[in-house]
């Protein structure tokens, strides 16, 4: 059994006086893969905003253990780099991290060392994800935080890159907090999930075992079938 | 090469290099258009320092650090677009400038009178401008996180508020002393057209910084000297010939 990493308990959050959370319970073992789940509105981003520290809560949200935090947020993506020359190798360096560094955790998500001196903005959708991957990695956290972390790639991208995330997890142990819509992210790769909603409704557990056609419906207010292949 | 050339020259060369340095960064957050209203706010300085006889770069400085204050509460309490901010701002400054400025000295507000700096302004340029690109330098990777993702930065453990302080003051350095090079109405170029010609034949950051620099010193240069030559005012010189540099670099712009 693995230690409970973050516990967060009766947990609000309220933007421009409107309630968006509140009265949330959950907990994060280490080694945990958490999917949050939602549809659009349903403040997913919100609370994982405001688990980073950065929109302010009510309620308590107590880590166990001093987190080392990698995040990978929505919307960072190729337009946000591309009103700068910068190569892969600036990316890093922003971070402060050495050439070097940079290389070894290129290649840890599959990608060409020599990708490191390239423009990231003449990068494909794919490697730049990935690049941002391993951006990620080099600041070696314990805990990911992922909101949607494949909106800007296609389908096929996409799938390939939380198999790589998927297989990082499993190698170097990490806990994920990971952020999406997609139903299908959460059967393939997650070992436990939390449902949020517009209409107030929750649910939080193993998905397999709780997400059933009725939850589903409460979830998103609508019919929702899964295609599995 | 007169004495009163030489001040000019070291002048200009450190107040373009700092400020083409700096538009590295303000291009990254599309932030070059700030440049323009805080020069227009310089303005009622520029005409005081004028009016009363002391530095112009002097007299801007406490009024760019009000536009600052006044353009960041603005945007919190408004939610204004920049556009809107700026044409305010632009035409809040302009008109208090002219209550106070006597129309027949007004060239050195509005188009900079670096042909007549002192050894004193002179060495300020120097000691501020040489300030502003070693914080710039050592800050940079920072304010560059920052601009490209704001809660990264946060999540990285950088302290945005620090940062954005210093890179707003130094911002409010650049543009006080940019006043007395080309005047309240151009210091946005100066800070704007070495960067994005600098951007143009760019491949990497440190290309990027070194690039501005250069162009922005190269400007000052040329401008300088050409006014002399000519016995046209130094400011439109030195932004004409920035221009003149960004349209050179087009034909091999690296962008895409």
């Amino acid at each position: 059994m693995n230690d409970i990493l973050l516990e967060v308990k009766d947990f609000g959050v309220t933007l421009d006086n409107t309630p968006v959370l509140s009265g949330l319970n959950f907990t994060v073992t280490e080694g945990e893969f958490l999917t949050v789940l939602g549809p659009n509105g349903s403040g997913k981003t919100v609370l994982l905003r405001s688990l980073l520290g950065l929109i302010p809560h009510t309620g308590e949200m107590n880590w166990h253990k001093k987190p080392r935090i990698g995040y990978l947020p929505q919307g960072l993506n190729q337009v946000s780099v591309r009103d700068m020359p910068l190569t892969v190798k600036d990316i890093f360096g922003l971070k402060e991290l050495k050439p070097a560094e940079g290389v070894t955790f290129l290649e840890l998500v599959g990608l060409e060392g020599d990708i490191i001196n390239k423009r990231a903005g003449h990068l494909s959708g794919g490697e730049f994800q990935r690049m941002l991957v391993a951006w990620v990695l080099a600041s070696h956290p314990n805990i990911l935080f992922l909101d949607e972390p494949t909106t800007a790639i296609d389908v096929a991208g996409g799938e390939t890159v939380y198999s790589l995330i998927k297989e990082i997890w499993q190698r170097k142990g990490l806990t994920i907090f990971n952020v999406t819509h997609d139903l299908n992210i959460v059967y393939a790769h997650s070992t436990h999930v939390l449902c949020l909603s517009r209409f107030g409704h929750r649910c939080y557990g193993i998905p397999k075992e709780i997400l059933t056609p009725d939850v589903l419906r409460d979830i998103y207010g609508a019919e929702v079938k899964l295609y599995t292949h | 090469m007169t004495y009163q050339l030489a001040l000019s020259l070291i002048s200009g060369i450190f107040i373009a290099g700092s400020a083409a340095y700096l538009g590295t960064l303000m291009l990254s957050r599309k932030m070059a258009v700030i440049a323009g209203p805080l020069g227009h706010l310089a303005l009622p300085g520029a005409a005081l320092a004028i009016v009363y006889g002391f530095s112009i770069s002097l007299g801007a400085f406490p009024f760019v650090v009000l536009g600052i204050i006044v353009i960041w509460l603005l945007e919190i309490r408004t939610k204004l677009a920049m556009e809107a901010l700026t044409a305010i701002v632009f035409a809040t400054g302009v008109a208090i400038a002219f209550l106070f400025l006597p129309i027949d000295k007004a060239e050195a507000a509005l188009v900079g009178d670096i042909s007549k700096v002192g050894i004193y302004d002179t060495l300020a340029s120097m000691v501020l401008g040489t300030l502003v690109v070693v914080i710039i330098n050592r800050s940079y990777s920072k304010i560059l996180l920052i601009n490209i993702h704001e809660d990264v930065a946060k999540t990285e453990g950088i302290d945005v508020k620090l940062y954005n302080l210093i890179y707003l003051s130094s911002i409010a350095i650049i543009v006080a002393l940019g006043v007395d090079l080309v005047g309240g109405l151009m210091t946005a170029a100066l800070v704007a057209i070495p960067a994005a010609a600098a951007r143009n034949v760019s491949r990497t950051l440190g290309q990027f910084g070194a690039t501005a620099g250069l162009f922005g010193i190269a400007s000052a240069a040329l401008g300088i000297v050409l006014s002399t030559i000519t016995a046209l005012p130094a400011g439109p010189l030195v932004i004409l010939a920035s221009g003149i540099i960004f349209l050179a670099t087009v034909p091999v712009s690296r962008a895409w």
